[in-house]
């Protein structure tokens, strides 16, 4: 058992699995369950300022994209803050705090852009012991209509100036959760940074409409025959969680600062992309939603059986990994050859290969040979483009295999060619001479 | 207590219960999930090998799809453009020998597409609208006559009606269907099925249907010919191979496919009387069929003896493994030497065993000897060809069947056939659509340039 032992901006936590604040952290009865189960922390869903508790819909507050099978791959909410008084809540994290001393417990939190507002509820926050505030600048629905969340979150001026009260009235640690719904993750990220934020936690949910009802054309979910857009998350939302925090790992303003990732973590195998591409410790919601606090023991023994086999001592370890590693366009190796190979032992022949490539793409992959279908790569044709990998059912069947000998029969070139880069490529007007190893990123 | 027992051949061998339990649909339906989940299974292939497997050419991964987009009725029309009797097929199908052999899943891992099950999902949700997707053509004037309403003159005529030609048929047995009515086994197609998908086609309109005349008895098809602008012949294999031994014409040994019939036509099945001991000689469906509805019946003791190997026999393997699972003993390499016969009845067979020597069936000259109560004989069925012979209209036989071409013309002009009585692909329902369709198609390409 490797050891998974996390310590993320001076908090600490037996394993990198946290539950996003959500509905599954709203109450102690949920976040004893979690702790019981081995999640490592939680983030308390979002507590706002004290007076009459906010208010939800009666009616469906989710919506659900399904892939085959009905499996759950994305989930839209239009469920607000917590709708429980604070002092319940604060009294709720201030017994399990105590109860769960090893367990992280930090709590979200939104009120109104006024300094006076978030000084006040800090300080009640600090009171319960907990280990650390997030500012959840990211929810899209509802509460942005009143000027908070994500209507914070889209501003980095706002950002960096609540980030600031918010440090200079507490001790805490404070970890801003950021919106996806922007243009560039990296401002928002700068903001917090420059306000001095420990840390910053993203993504929050997507803008969406889940689907339409064409039988009665209202948006789901539908509340009495009308539809609000909800926030999206879940698995489908992975790709763009992704992106965004690797973009704030390698901006050179941000490198180094904290990110806990959050965006349809479902197994280990998620968390540990994440955490390769920057993320010291992931935060799961969707997951959990589906499936019941339970999997968390699958990637905790995920996780320690590939750090185990990986040799890998601290989690810390895997941090980043992925960060160099990931560049813009301009310098991928243009002198790279890759070609698809089918292998025939494991091909069904289902044929998907054939017509998405024939159909879509390069023409470059044969349906019949001596007058029988059989499916097989066309390395004048191919040029590598990984489509046929992508759409065939079985596993490893079709591979990419990197040509580094002979020539390239579809280009007529070297395939040992060195490494060169559209920076210095004589089709670009832009090119200038002598860029042949580029480690910084562009601006 | 004489010693020689009389021969047990009772009715009602069951409670009531057990016969609806046995004669109940063998494959019960998916419902909507079942439907949903497996239809995600289908891949979508290119140029799909359960399409080329298909004698019909359904366009399998499209009706799956659409069974998939919740669109159960599109798929239905998917599937009865090709195939009109795609219910009855869904049904019978040997699918584990065509589509679902082909499946690219069964390649991957052994499991196929429930294509079978699927494609009676779709066609069930259509049939149950009682809705007709197909619209006749405006009436072309001119008139075609079908001989036979089994599968393959249902196919034809639904199809030639569609192009707005006008249909008869005419079926030798007193209600259409013809083995779908007559020869399946109960439990493949229960609850009056067969007749629900013949109104169902003749739903469409322009076709009459005469029951009760049978081609060479009541009409001649010199008559036909000279009425009609075409004839298409689907009549079916009407005699019935006898094994040419002494005795097959007394009681206690009968045709299988007579049985079949009466059993399929009763209103109570425990009126119909079965035998405590069977013995089925023969190795097909058929055989298959007697023997297992037999067991169902109440039957203790059923055999299936057949003169060749395993591998030879013309029941599919999982209609063999149906028989064992159902209690069929099955016995191969012995072929019938002589009936036992005591007081006008038959009460036995004796059997002598056999080896296959460089293909050929060498008997062995040792026997054995099985008591029965009832001994169905299921060799085969036979062409009748005096039912169409006259003088002048030679139409040419291959293999004991009727000689077609690839648009299933036979060598006499304006004279199509198809279905069992033509020598076209294997004795299938399916393949018998596809004769019914391909002929309709070639007749309606003839009207339209004459």
């Amino acid at each position: 058992m490797a050891d998974l032992r996390t310590e993320f901006v001076g908090i600490k936590s037996p394993n990198p699995f946290w539950l996003a604040s959500a509905p599954p952290t709203d109450k102690a009865y949920n976040v004893v369950r979690a702790y019981k189960e081995g999640w490592g922390g939680v983030v308390w869903k979002t507590l706002g300022e004290d007076g009459p508790p906010v208010v939800n819909v009666s009616g469906p507050r989710y919506g659900a994209m399904h892939a085959g099978d009905r499996r759950l791959v994305g989930l839209n909410n239009i469920e607000l803050i917590t709708d429980r008084p604070l002092e319940i809540n604060l009294q709720e994290i201030k017994q399990v705090k105590r109860d769960w001393p090893d367990r992280a417990l930090v709590v979200s939190l939104m009120v109104p852009c006024v300094e006076e507002s978030w000084k006040a509820i800090l300080k009640r926050v600090e009171e319960t012991e907990a280990d650390g505030v997030e500012l959840n600048f990211g929810c899209p629905h509802g509460m942005s209509e009143r000027g908070m969340g994500s209507a914070v979150g889209q501003v980095p001026e706002y950002i960096e100036m609540v980030a600031r009260w918010c440090k200079t009235h507490t001790r805490m640690p404070v970890i801003v959760k950021l919106t996806p719904n922007i243009t560039d993750i990296r401002y928002p990220a700068r903001a917090a940074k420059a306000g001095g934020a420990d840390a910053v936690s993203l993504i929050n949910t997507v803008s969406s409409i889940i689907g339409v009802d064409i039988d009665t054309f209202a948006p789901l979910p539908t509340i009495d025959g009308k539809g609000s857009h909800g926030g999206y998350c879940g698995p489908a939302v992975k790709p763009i969680a992704l992106n965004m925090t690797a973009e704030i790992a390698r901006d050179r303003e941000t490198r180094g600062l904290p990110i806990s990732g959050i965006g349809g973590v479902t197994t280990w195998r998620d968390a540990v992309e994440f955490m390769a591409l920057g993320a010291g410790t992931v935060q799961v919601c969707t997951a959990a939603m589906t499936y019941g606090f339970r999997i968390v023991k699958d990637m905790i023994e995920g996780l320690s059986q590939y750090m185990d086999e990986r040799g890998f001592r601290s989690v810390e370890e895997i941090v980043g990994r992925a960060v160099p590693n990931v560049t813009d366009w301009q310098y991928l190796n243009l002198n790279y050859v890759a070609k698809a190979k089918i292998d025939q032992d494991l091909c069904i022949e289902c044929g998907r290969c054939h017509i998405a490539c024939e159909d879509t793409s390069h023409q470059a992959i044969t349906s019949m040979k001596d007058g029988k279908r059989h499916f097989e790569v066309i390395d004048e044709e191919c040029v590598g483009c990984n489509l046929c990998v992508s759409v065939c059912p079985v596993e490893d069947c079709i591979t990419m295999v990197p040509q580094t000998a002979g020539v390239d029969p579809r280009t007529g070139l070297a395939n040992d060619r060195p490494y060169a880069n559209w920076t210095t490529h004589p089709n670009n007007p832009m090119a200038r001479p002598a860029a042949e190893v580029v480690a910084e990123p562009a601006e | 207590m004489s010693t020689i027992s009389a021969p047990d051949i009772a009715s009602g061998r069951l409670a009531p219960e057990d016969y609806r339990a046995n004669f109940g649909d063998i494959h019960p339906p998916l419902d909507r999930h079942q439907a949903l989940v497996e239809s995600d299974r289908c891949y979508f292939c290119y140029d799909a090998p359960c399409v080329a497997a298909c004698p019909t050419s359904i366009d399998i991964p499209l009706f799956i799809r659409q069974i998939r987009t919740e669109n159960p009725k599109g798929a239905a029309e998917t599937i009865l453009s090709q195939n009109i009797l795609g219910g009855m097929c869904a049904r019978v199908c040997p699918t584990e020998t065509l589509c679902e052999e082909a499946c690219v899943r069964e390649a991957a891992e052994g499991k196929p597409v429930k294509i079978g099950l699927l494609q009676r999902f779709a066609t069930d949700v259509l049939m149950e609208t009682g809705e007709q997707p197909f619209v006749r053509a405006p009436s072309t004037g001119r008139r075609v006559a079908v001989v036979g309403a089994g599968p393959a003159g249902l196919a034809a005529a639904h199809r030639l009606a569609m192009h707005g030609h006008d249909v008869v048929i005419y079926d030798a047995r007193p209600k259409p269907g013809g083995l779908n009515e007559y020869g399946i086994a109960a439990y493949k197609a229960p609850d009056g099925f067969a007749g629900a998908e013949v109104d169902f086609i003749l739903s469409i309109g322009g076709i009459t249907v005469e029951n009760g005349k049978a081609l060479g008895r009541d009409i001649a098809l010199s008559e036909l010919r000279g009425a009609y602008d075409a004839v298409f012949l689907g009549m079916g294999l009407a005699g019935v191979n006898a094994l040419g031994l002494d005795g097959e014409e007394l009681p206690g040994a009968e045709d299988a496919v007579d049985y079949i019939g009466r059993l399929r036509q009763t209103d109570d099945l425990a009126a119909l009387p079965v035998g405590r001991r069977i013995v089925v000689i023969g190795g097909g469906m058929t055989a298959v069929d007697v023997a297992v509805q037999s067991r169902r019946l109440g039957a203790e003791e059923v055999t299936i003896v057949y003169r060749r190997d395993r591998a030879a026999m013309g029941a599919s393997a999982y209609e063999q493994e149906l028989a064992a699972t159902d209690g069929v003993v099955i016995r191969h390499n012995a072929q019938p030497l002589r009936l036992v016969t005591e007081g006008g009845r038959v009460t036995g067979v004796v059997f002598e065993r056999t080896r296959s020597e460089a293909g050929a069936l060498a008997a062995t000259g040792e026997t054995f000897t099985l008591p029965a109560d009832m001994v169905f004989k299921a060799i085969g069925q036979k062409l009748v060809p005096a039912a169409f012979e006259e003088p002048g209209a030679a139409l040419t036989l291959k293999g004991g069947k009727i000689a077609v071409d690839e648009e299933r013309r036979t060598t006499l002009s304006g004279v199509w056939a198809g279905g069992d009585c033509a020598a076209t692909g294997e004795d299938l329902t399916v393949a018998a659509v596809a004769d019914g369709r391909i002929a309709a198609e070639s007749i309606h390409r003839a009207l339209s340039a004459a």
